[in-house]
């Protein structure tokens, strides 16, 4: 499904990404794992199209096609959806507005027309029930005032909504108590199917107890210097990154 | 002959035609004198640096219109707030129109100037009040010299009104250019609540010119919440001078929505007398095409522990430009005094302008003042969230600026209103988020 090729990126002429390579097949579940600083954000943001940051060589292909020249609601539309770590707020637009919004939109790129009232209706109740999300949260302003949890369970609201083939979940567990964690990662587990794939972005293993993944990469540097199954994870949580980069040296 | 000479060579034969020999007859007079000496303010003043009139005082404006045409309901209904649910003080042209009014009330008035300057029962406030805020400049003197109509509005003591009073001032202007010289006059007694809605909207493509001045006087406790509505049409230029003196522990609030008009200019003045007064003064102004507009905004702090918050948000397009010139003076008496500034502005198109000038000028030591001022484009950051969720540029940018302009409607207190406006901010934008859920 996503095939990265040897990707470098840079933002202001320094060096972030220094040769990616990186195969994401569908019904599967990736983690990127790595310290503060390894390139981890950047590479969520470059799959998803922000534009600050410039691919000086490699590929990023998505469904066999490469993607790296299109925009970032082009990108959605093909079914690419970046959990942001920091969700913006947007005062004056409720919750509902805005998925209709962007779901509406990705339907208008399909040539369809805007999904009935409805049905949309029932959608949004039906997600919303997955994810033990309360109907009046979803008048309230997008982001605006929310608690980190309630941020993070919006992501996935609007995740569940839109069914990509790709979600990105960057930092999804930072800033969650332990309880929110686990209707976060429940939700993420409940749309997970064969036919779509999960990259989980993430400092610490915490959230790997929950979301379990078939491979785990370790990124530093801007490389991925180690892959593994979930057993990596659980060696890095409890010996840290000192030694893999000692490995390398 | 120019609109000044014009305006002074027409006052002695409107001072005759007026009936009585009415008490300000002298304020009258002094007025046009000032007028006269001073003239239309050019872009030699550096309070009107940035705006220039100079494209609205050609026109051969009909300075004394007479009602000739009525005006159906039908044709205007869309500009009043509610059928039923708002008082309504309704003027065609500068004159009373009793049948599109709403004016049952008791134990308050909801008038007219003209009653309030000729009936004896009026005196005593008229003397305490009428032109007692207004300042000496040559705007609102040239008003004060012509003024005959407006908006009377006493409220006594401890009454909370109970619904909004619209004042609408429509312009037919059908022959020609109009100008109009509306005045109102607002006494708000201790403890008393209002909320007002002023109004201004041409039916006509002819010029108008409207020169109005609004004198609003809150006594102790009194809470007074103005909504100024200016979507006017493309040849319907206003100068606003309102005037709000405070007394005791007052609050009052100014939202100002300009959205439409040739030349706007907003001077708009707070004088607080009495400690522990709040003012607030909020803004948002959406232009394009070569709209202006200008807020020009005076706070002054004279007494102690005394509160003031701006806060003006600007989107400009097109060729439009816009000018935020707030004053904050706060005098040696008033200490603890909390004032804060804020003027955000988004520049839409490369030829849009925004000249903005925070001014402050403190002569206590003990005070908490603030000023910020932005001019940016969209962030960034935001754009590409709205982007990943599928959402083009276009759609995402009015996203961007409808969430801007809507944090100011939180502190308007008519659903209704509310309502309206969020609506227009919407079409203006051209966002279309399905207000029906």
């Amino acid at each position: 499904m996503l095939q990265i090729k040897d990707l470098h990126a840079s933002v202001e002429e320094k060096d972030i990404l220094k040769g990616i390579n990186l195969d994401i097949k569908a019904g599967e579940v990736h983690a990127i794992m790595g310290p503060n600083g390894s390139g981890k954000s950047t590479l969520a943001s470059i799959i998803a199209g922000k534009e600050t940051f410039d691919i000086t060589k490699g590929e990023i292909a998505f469904n066999n096609e490469d993607i790296s020249e299109l925009n970032p609601e082009e990108r959605a539309h093909k079914g690419v959806f970046l959990s942001f770590q920091y969700p913006v707020e947007i005062p004056g637009v409720s919750v509902t507005n805005f998925i209709k919004t962007a779901i509406n939109e990705t339907r208008k790129s399909k040539g369809l027309k805007d999904m009935p009232a409805s049905e949309m209706l029932k959608l949004i109740k039906q997600k919303a029930d997955l994810l033990d999300i309360d109907r009046k949260f979803l008048s309230r302003s997008l982001n605006e005032g929310f608690s980190g949890g309630e941020k993070k369970r919006n992501e996935i609201f609007q995740m569940a909504m839109l069914e990509p083939k790709l979600a990105i979940l960057d930092e999804t567990d930072s800033g969650l108590d332990i309880d929110a964690l686990k209707i976060v990662a429940n939700g993420v587990n409940k749309l997970q199917n064969k036919d779509n794939a999960v990259l989980v972005i993430t400092h610490y293993q915490r959230l790997l107890d929950y979301i379990v993944p078939d491979f785990v990469h370790v990124l530093i540097d801007g490389r991925i210097v180690k892959s593994g199954t979930k057993d990596l994870a659980h060696e890095l949580e409890e010996k840290g990154y000192d030694w893999i980069k000692e490995e390398l040296v | 002959m120019s609109l000044k000479d014009k305006l002074v060579s027409s006052y002695l034969a409107f001072e005759d035609h007026l009936e009585d020999d009415s008490p300000i007859h002298d304020i009258r007079s002094k007025a046009i004198n000032v007028f006269e000496g001073k003239g239309f303010p050019t872009k030699k003043e550096e309070a009107w640096k940035y705006t220039s009139l100079k494209g609205i005082l050609n026109d051969d404006y009909c300075l004394f219109p007479k009602r000739d045409n009525d005006v159906e309901l039908k044709d205007v209904r869309k500009y009043f707030l509610h059928d039923i649910d708002t008082f309504k003080i309704v003027f065609i042209d500068g004159v009373y129109s009793s049948f599109l009014s709403e004016t049952t009330h008791d134990s308050m008035d909801i008038c007219l100037l003209s009653s309030a300057l000729s009936k004896s029962k009026y005196n005593a406030v008229v003397e305490a009040y009428y032109n007692k805020a207004a300042s000496q400049d040559s705007l609102t003197s040239l008003n004060t010299a012509f003024a005959k109509e407006g908006a009377y509005i006493c409220i006594p003591k401890n009454k909370e009104v109970e619904k909004p009073i619209e004042i609408i001032n429509f312009a037919t202007g059908n022959e020609a250019a109009l100008m109009l010289q509306p005045r109102n006059l607002i006494v708000v007694g201790e403890n008393a609540h209002v909320q007002i809605i002023e109004r201004h909207q041409s039916l006509t493509d002819h010029a108008i010119f409207t020169n109005s001045v609004t004198e609003i006087f809150a006594d102790k406790r009194a809470h007074v919440d103005y909504y100024k509505i200016q979507n006017d049409n493309s040849n319907a230029s206003i100068i606003d001078n309102t005037y709000i003196e405070q007394q005791r522990e007052s609050i009052c609030k100014v939202h100002t929505f300009s959205f439409g008009g040739k030349i706007i200019r907003n001077n708009l003045n707070f004088y607080q007398k009495g400690e522990y007064c709040d003012s607030i003064l909020k803004g948002i102004t959406i232009l394009k095409d070569k709209q202006h507009v200008d807020h020009n905004t005076l706070v002054q702090h004279i007494a102690p522990n005394c509160e003031s918050h701006q806060d003006y948000k600007g989107l400009y397009a097109g060729h439009s430009t816009g000018v935020f010139n707030g004053k904050v003076l706060v005098e040696k008496e008033a200490q603890k005094t909390n004032a804060f500034q804020q003027n955000n502005n988004i520049l839409i198109d490369d030829n849009a302008t925004i000249n903005a000038k925070p001014q402050l000028e403190i002569f206590a030591d003990d005070v908490k003042c603030s000023h910020g001022c932005t001019i940016g484009q969209f962030d960034e950051d935001a754009l590409f969230y709205l982007q990943t969720r599928g959402i083009a540029i276009k759609e995402a940018q009015a996203l961007l600026m409808y969430a801007f302009a809507n944090s100011v409607l939180e502190s308007v207190k008519i659903p209704e209103l509310e309502r309206r406006i969020n609506k227009i901010i919407a079409n203006k934008i051209g966002v279309n988020i399905g207000f029906d859920v």
